[in-house]
């Protein structure tokens, strides 16, 4: 499918970084998955959670790169729902999807020291 | 087209909905799920309050579907990375019962360890 104002450079790169990301993502959400299931075992507290992230830099780093690669994940994916369902293309979206990227990866990274510090 | 129906219900026209259904779904939940860590910021006791809310059962069982939401998005990704990356094999048909299979035993193994 071709799209309004992508190059192909460009859609080359988007279709590599999803899947560069999702190589990183099927790893960390395995990861994820067997903590909350392990974690939810006697029910969540917050003094739990804390007590394994607070001022471990390994578990930190885990969440650094978990949270990058949502950010680059999670818009291209969006960006392919919006344009196949609504048909919307070019400059708009792909303004929105930068934004959405940003923000997420802002939030990510604060919730990442929010269990870290 | 008349058959347009036809055409698509076959399993991996489903495997791509489930796929694009849980990723939208997944990406609306992040902002909630990054917010709610982010209450740690305030202190331990704002996190503790923000999980002693989620303890009702409404919200365990919306948590119950995040997670098979989650387990079906990356086992059906692994599937189309099998199959994009990987020399064309006669079990990737399997993939799918796979893909289905974890999906459906990481959302029960959730479940039990949170009843």
């Amino acid at each position: 499918m071709s799209e309004r104002g992508l190059s192909a450079r460009t859609q080359v790169l988007l279709w590599a970084a999803q899947r560069a990301s999702a190589a990183v993502l099927a790893i960390c959400v395995i990861v994820h998955l067997v903590t909350i299931i392990y974690a939810v075992r006697n029910g969540l507290s917050a003094a739990e959670i804390l007590g394994r992230t607070r001022g471990d830099a390994a578990w930190a780093a885990f969440y650094a790169l978990f949270v990058t690669a949502v950010a680059v994940h999670a818009p291209i994916g969006l960006r392919s729902f919006l344009a196949e369902t609504f048909d919307w293309r070019g400059r708009t979206l792909d303004v929105v999807m930068m934004a959405i990227a940003l923000t997420l990866a802002m939030w990510g990274f604060r919730a990442v020291l929010a269990v870290y510090l | 087209m008349k058959n347009d129906f036809r055409a698509r219900n076959h399993p991996a026209y489903w495997a791509f909905i489930v796929h694009r259904a849980s990723g939208v779904l997944l990406a609306l939940f992040l902002p909630l799920h990054f917010w709610a860590l982010g209450q740690a910021l305030r202190g331990e006791e704002k996190l503790e309050s923000f999980l002693r809310w989620s303890d009702q059962p409404l919200v365990k069982f919306a948590e119950t579907a995040l997670v098979l939401l989650l387990a079906a998005h990356m086992a059906g990704g692994l599937r189309l990375l099998a199959l994009e990356f990987l020399a064309w094999r006669d079990w990737h048909k399997s993939l799918l019962a796979a893909a289905a299979g974890v999906t459906l035993a990481a959302a029960l193994a959730f479940l039990l360890n949170l009843v």
